[in-house]
């Protein structure tokens, strides 16, 4: 641009430069949207990601599942009397990340431990019953958690988060 | 790019950088201080344009790329779901397949430009000669773009241009296997093209950074051809040229937003939104409009070898323009007979255009054999025989000397030029239509549909009144395997909340699977379900339907036209006109008659119909008065229900087109504004070098 009126004295040609400046700007980052917005994920994709139901009724005490919700391992175990009072015993303001296992499942459906199987430290899926906790071992960088899903040794910096569910009924979930 | 600079950034930094790398002296000297003749007129910004349409292919090219699959199997259905599901997707398509039409469009002005002013001649002789080889390559690119969508079109060019190879004598089919990858066109023809098409358009910037480079060692041409001398005959790229070339894009931005938001489908082929199917040739092979001169070319030429030559011979031969043409004086602006020359032979691609999209009989082989003949005489015998007997009129002695004298008498003929070129735009676009005659069928009525024109919106009442017509007939036979249930939901469609699309898709059974226990099985559908097609596969289709597979639906509105012919499609341009699909489809279901007329006999297993070409459809007589009830009080005629399916059926063909021209109007509203701006702005930078 010309730089030939002075600062002093604002000319009709300075707030036309402007104006057209700040037009190019505006319609310039308008354009660019549609072209940040498509990287997001699509229509089709988020319609596939809609709830899902399990049934829990195959699966016996001490086993557990994985299933997959938008692209995601989740698992549910069904946990023994032993796993939950371990997971109940612990001094939850010890822990690295502190929760109580009771905020970790639905009441009433103790035995059921819902959480997504993908460690919070680098997104590796931990291995289901290893461990020194009772719970999961993540075989990438070792962290490891226990039989609520809590991040208790390992350079994890938190729990294996819960996925949103409910329980329909006494033996069916809905993940989602 | 020419020379070493004395620019020194003031930002110490920046001087820094500068000592180690001068990037900033060479942009400077290039695009800030570099001297551009003052006299230019706006036919010079095409090379901006030209830049800024090469920008935007790569931009939205490399972005289709992240959402396309080249396999020839899930190519057109990707392409599908960009268009329906990708956020912006219709938006970033339309952009790319209209912006390889616009780039077409802006690179001919700016060689007829060249042509007209004489830029190829001493010292521009190369510059023009990778002019050459940029156009050579954005054939190349363009064809192989046109191939990816899978379509009937994209099949069928593709087997065509690549059989072009087979006419070179011995090594011919030994080439086109090569091509191909396999005994046809299939599926690693398509998987090449994909990749070469990704690769040449980068190509296209490195040649484009020599054109550039040439250009500034040699210096731009200007309307007088005479080279700049003195100061006085040049201004400052920046911000001179900048503004100007800004002000010039903006202006093409308007031409190619219209195309974009108004009329995406008016420059492609119908015939494209049908899949590709090695087994039916399209009735008419036409090419896009940009390649119908040269296609002319081929098909005037009775011999195989002969023809290909010729019409490569057609773009080589530019590359020997410098030397055929060897009058002293450039710029045609002082050649009485040469710039009448000019017109004529503009005249004569354009006929060549026109005859390339007509079906090659009668008179159009005479009419094209002529019109070669004359493409190939202007450079072979008007140009060198002028240069030896045209007298041209006295050149100005400077580029200021020619400015001064302009200042009174406009010269005209960027008048006529302008005239001439909008003119070639929309017959070559429109000859396309005009290529695809169907056959025998009557003219379809034109309809007065809700959702024509810029501000036009489906009838919702219609689109609910469609899907039932759709589902309690025509699904019986016919897929819409592109629609989802959840669409019935989406904003611009027939406007049913969440939990009714889901009600709705859960009267549907959807076989899903395998199971833990690895069968099949049946469910309730879903809405991320989409419609369940009627036959398992084409064979059941064909075998349940004597011998006719009835079509998927989805698109139908699209993959039907029918001939506009002249001078129709250039009146569309402006109406915006491009319902021929429904009006052919509502057409169709309407034109049942129960005798077939004197004389005209059916084969066994088909009706008569007025509307479709040929006369003689497989489908019977599918709708019939009351045949669906309506709960809303509308006739139930069959006229009615015509109108509202094929409103369904424009829906489900293009889901956004409310959300398109909506935006077209906001973009539309915003680049006027914005034009003006920059014309003001042009006119005060200018201001002091007038």
């Amino acid at each position: 641009m010309t730089t030939a009126s002075s600062a002093d004295h604002p000319t009709r040609r300075d707030f036309l430069f402007v104006a057209t400046g700040a037009a190019a700007a505006v319609g310039g980052a308008a354009a660019l949207w549609p072209f940040i917005s498509q990287m997001n994920p699509d229509a089709s994709t988020i319609a596939a990601g809609a709830p899902i139901e399990v049934d829990l009724s195959p699966i016996a005490e001490g086993q557990d599942i994985k299933v997959f919700w938008r692209g995601k391992p989740i698992y549910i175990s069904h946990r023994t009397k032993k796993q939950i009072d371990e997971a109940r015993a612990v001094n939850v303001a010890s822990l690295p990340d502190p929760q109580s296992d009771e905020a970790r499942v639905k009441s009433g459906h103790e035995q059921w431990l819902v959480v997504i199987g993908i460690c919070t430290h680098l997104g590796c899926i931990p291995i289901a019953h290893e461990g020194s906790y009772d719970g999961f071992f993540c075989p990438c960088h070792g962290s490891q958690y226990d039989s609520s899903g809590r991040i208790r040794q390992g350079p994890a910096p938190a729990n294996l988060p819960v996925p949103p569910y409910q329980f329909v009924s006494d033996t069916k979930i809905q993940i989602g | 790019m020419s020379g070493p600079s004395d620019y020194q950034p003031s930002n110490p930094a920046l001087q820094w950088i500068e000592r180690r790398l001068p990037i900033f002296g060479l942009i400077h000297s290039s695009f800030v201080a570099y001297p551009t003749p003052r006299n230019l007129n706006y036919w010079w910004t095409f090379g901006a344009i030209l830049s800024f349409m090469l920008g935007m292919q790569i931009l939205t090219g490399v972005i289709l790329a992240m959402h396309y699959t080249p396999h020839a199997d899930l190519a057109f259905k990707s392409v599908e779901l960009i268009v329906r599901d990708v956020n912006y997707g219709w938006l970033l398509r339309n952009m790319h397949a209209v912006g390889a039409s616009m780039f077409f469009v802006a690179v001919y002005v700016h060689m007829f430009r060249g042509l007209y002013y004489g830029s190829y001649k001493e010292p521009r002789e190369v510059l023009w000669i990778l002019g050459v080889i940029i156009y050579l390559l954005m054939m190349a690119t363009g064809f192989m773009g046109y191939v990816l969508p899978w379509g009937q079109m994209s099949f069928w060019g593709a087997t065509v241009i690549t059989n072009l190879f087979s006419a070179i004598p011995y090594v011919g089919e030994s080439i086109v296997t090569l091509l191909w990858g396999g005994y046809s066109v299939g599926n690693p023809t398509l998987n090449r093209f994909f990749s070469l098409h990704y690769l040449l358009p980068f190509l296209i910037a490195g040649v484009v950074v020599l054109h550039v480079w040439a250009l500034h060692v040699a210096g731009q041409n200007n309307p007088d051809g005479v080279e700049p001398k003195t100061e006085k005959d040049t201004v400052p790229f920046t911000p001179h040229a900048t503004i100007k070339d800004m002000f010039g894009v903006t202006c093409f931005m308007l031409l190619y937003a219209w195309f974009i938001f108004y009329m995406p489908n008016y420059l492609g082929d119908a015939d494209n939104y049908i899949p590709a199917n090695p087994g039916v040739t399209p009735p008419h092979i036409v090419p896009e409009w940009y390649y119908l001169p040269f296609y002319a070319i081929l098909r005037s030429i009775p011999n195989k070898l002969a023809g290909v030559i010729a019409m490569f011979g057609a773009i080589i031969i530019l590359c020997f323009l410098p030397w055929l043409d060897s009058a002293r004086t450039k710029s045609s602006k002082y050649r009485p007979l040469a710039k009448q020359f000019f017109w004529i032979f503009v005249a004569v691609c354009i006929l060549l255009g026109y005859l390339g999209a007509q079906p090659p009989e009668g008179i159009y082989v005479v009419a094209g054999r002529v019109l070669t003949f004359c493409y190939f005489a202007y450079f072979l015998i008007v140009l060198p025989l002028l240069a030896r007997i045209e007298k041209p009129r006295p050149v100005p002695n400077s580029i200021s000397d020619a400015v001064l004298a302009k200042t009174g008498s406009r010269s005209t003929p960027m008048v006529s030029t302008a005239i001439m070129l909008a003119l070639a735009g929309s017959l070559f676009a429109g000859s396309i239509d005009s290529a695809k005659a169907s056959e025998g069928g009557d003219q379809p009525p034109s309809i007065k549909w809700s959702f024509s024109g810029p501000f036009g919106k489906f009838d919702r009442g219609a689109l609910q009144r469609g899907l039932k017509v759709y589902k309690e007939v025509c699904a019986s036979c016919h897929g819409l395997s592109y629609v989802a249930f959840r669409n019935l939901a989406e904003p611009g469609g027939p406007g049913y909340s969440v939990a009714q699309a889901s009600a709705f898709a859960s009267e549907y059974k959807v076989k899903d699977g395998p199971n833990d226990a690895g069968d099949m099985f049946e469910r309730a559908g879903r809405p991320a379900d989409y419609f369940p097609s009627p036959f398992p596969n084409e064979q059941a289709a064909r075998a349940a339907n004597g011998g006719a597979a009835p079509p998927d639906l989805s698109l139908i509105t699209k993959a039907r036209s029918y001939k506009r012919g002249f001078p129709w499609f250039i009146v569309d341009f402006f109406t915006q006109y491009q319902e021929q699909g429904p009006d052919y489809v509502a057409a169709v279901l309407q034109g049942f008659e129960d005798k077939a007329p004197e004389g005209v006999t059916l084969p066994e297993g088909s009706y008569y119909n007025k509307y479709f070409p040929g006369h003689a459809i497989k489908m019977p007589k599918p709708l019939s008065d009351g045949q669906v009830s309506y709960d809303d009080g509308s006739p139930t005629t069959v006229a009615q229900y015509a109108k509202d399916v094929t409103t369904f059926l424009m829906w489900t063909a293009e889901p956004h087109m409310e959300a398109r021209k909506r935006l077209g109007f906001q973009v539309f509203v915003f680049l006027i504004i914005f034009a003006i701006l920059m014309y003001f702005t042009k006119k005060k930078v200018w201001a002091d070098s007038h």
